[in-house]
């Protein structure tokens, strides 16, 4: 069963205490956008077969959203971090980089 | 190709099984093609097929990374059926169905199908009204089903439980021309067909990159060797988003992971095909006598082929509610399948941003009962470059124009 490590109360949960929220780091569109922005924020995703930078929901604990990088492929976690930020750490991109080349 | 037969089951009888040939040729890609489709599961053949009966194009290639028909044709529960609420996905899934009527007769293959009919149970008062409503919207669109009554649930499937303790059976929506078929066949016979037209179906070949000049595809870089082509298309299910970063696009989908398990193989007990819903389950039993047991899809992206276990869980118990004899039956096999999942849970059939690149992709969690349908749509777009009467409001541009075919609401979950 995929385990993650909450970033926010240290738990190290099971799936089933979680709730998967979709890709992270989207940019979000405001009224003023246009049509093709709309469609990129809700509908097109990058969908990787590889490393992908997802948002989780500690549903059944603490409540709070955070971050995980998760490869598709083989479900190794790389690592959870907090959602107040617009992209993943950069010792996070680091590791991975350093293990997958 | 020889010709199938009682005949020829005869005179192979009489000469020791000598004369049977190869399916399908085993092909070396040649230089260049008029079109070249990536991926042979049932929707990749059925467009090669139709392709070549419908629109006489038959210097096609048919490129499979791994084995034909390995992917989520040979990985689903068979299941067949057109009772969709929008008018764009009952006409696609009846052409189908249709389609799979006649499928034996057509490609001189037994597909096996069997309409054996199919019930969708309604288990909430929500869900009575929303297949009552389904059941007049098929009226309109000329697809026969109906909503029938607890007791007529009981006399078409005895071993269900009317009176579970959390979701009672309230009634059913039912189609009767629904129903089955060999899902490997489906692809196997499509296979056979294809190479008899002359084109080539080349599996173990991955293709690693799409190449384009001027906006407009030239053709494919793969592990066999570049190969070009007049038109391409895409149909690989799960791994469509992968091939769409080759292309130079992304597209509306997330690929999770389908889970589906048979029990062990026990006396004929059911002879319909049940889906549960609102309890994510459904259940039919196989020519073989195993019990073939469906389920919810993950929530999270996944290219594993596997899946999460309490998923498994949840659907059990589930289902052991509606049919307690199942309880003490032996789970045989458990397999996952990538399943490519959109926003409004309907299709695409596509012109892409890239000149004379297709893509036909996003059947979500019920792919194999479009699949000569889907075929059929697929072939008239690749052929004519234009989407015909079937594909033209499953587009790519319906994400942008906010012109969706809401079958999540509709269909409920299974789909």
């Amino acid at each position: 069963m995929l385990t993650l490590t909450c970033p926010y109360c240290g738990v190290a949960a099971d799936e089933t205490e979680l709730h998967p929220g979709g890709e992270a780091h989207l940019a979000r569109s405001g009224p003023d956008s246009a049509d093709a922005d709309f469609e990129s924020y809700l509908f097109l995703r990058k969908n990787p077969r590889g490393v992908h930078f997802e948002r989780w929901r500690h549903s059944h604990g603490c409540g709070k959203w955070f971050h995980a990088a998760r490869d598709t492929r083989t479900m190794q976690v790389w690592g959870t971090y907090p959602a107040q930020v617009t992209e993943p750490p950069q010792d996070l991109l680091a590791a991975i980089a350093d293990r997958t080349a | 190709m020889k010709h199938y037969s009682a005949f020829a089951i005869a005179r192979e009888a009489l000469r020791g099984h000598t004369g049977w040939e190869r399916a399908w040729r085993k092909a070396t890609p040649k230089k260049r093609y008029d079109v070249v489709i990536v991926g042979a599961g049932g929707h990749g053949l059925a467009t090669a097929y139709y392709l070549g009966r419908n629109h006489g194009i038959r210097n096609v290639a048919v490129l499979e990374k791994g084995w034909l028909g390995g992917g989520n044709t040979g990985r689903n529960t068979t299941i067949i059926r057109s009772n969709y609420l929008q008018d764009p996905s009952a006409a696609i899934y009846e052409k189908a169905r249709s389609l799979y009527e006649t499928m034996s007769q057509d490609l001189n293959y037994n597909v096996m199908y069997s309409p054996r009919g199919v019930m969708m149970l309604a288990q909430t008062e929500h869900e009575v009204r929303g297949y009552k409503r389904t059941a007049h919207a098929n009226a309109l669109q000329g697809v026969k089903t109906e909503f029938i009554s607890p007791a007529r649930v009981k006399e078409l499937c005895p071993i269900i439980e009317l009176r579970g303790p959390r979701y009672p059976v309230l009634g059913a929506l039912w189609q009767d021309r629904a129903g089955t078929a060999r899902h490997d066949a489906v692809a196997w016979g499509y296979a056979r067909a294809c190479s008899n037209m002359g084109m080539d179906i080349i599996q173990k070949c991955e293709v690693t990159g799409i190449r384009s000049e001027n906006g407009q595809v030239t053709g494919v870089t793969t592990t066999k060797g570049d190969i070009a082509c007049g038109k391409l298309g895409i149909v690989v299910a799960g791994h469509s988003g992968h091939l769409a970063d080759m292309a130079g696009f992304r597209l509306p989908i997330e690929s999770v992971a389908l889970q589906a398990l048979v029990s062990e193989p026990i006396k004929p007990c059911m002879d319909v095909v049940v889906m549960a819903n609102t309890v994510h389950g459904y259940m039919s039993q196989s020519d073989k006598g195993e019990m073939v047991i469906g389920g919810g899809a993950d929530g999270y992206n996944n290219y594993t082929q596997r899946g999460s276990f309490h998923h498994i869980e949840e659907t059990v118990r589930a289902l052991i509610e509606t049919f307690p004899m199942i309880s003490r039956l032996k789970m045989l096999r458990q397999w996952g399948g990538i399943v490519d999942m959109t926003g409004d849970r309907s299709p695409i059939i596509s012109k892409t941003p890239l000149g004379n690149c297709f893509i036909n992709c996003g059947w979500g969690t019920g792919g194999f009962k479009a699949i000569p349908g889907s075929g059929w749509a697929t072939a008239e777009l690749i052929a004519r470059g234009e989407p015909g009467p079937l594909a033209a409001a499953f587009g790519l541009e319906r994400f942008r124009e906010g012109r969706f075919i809401d079958e999540s609401v509709a269909a409920g979950v299974a789909h």
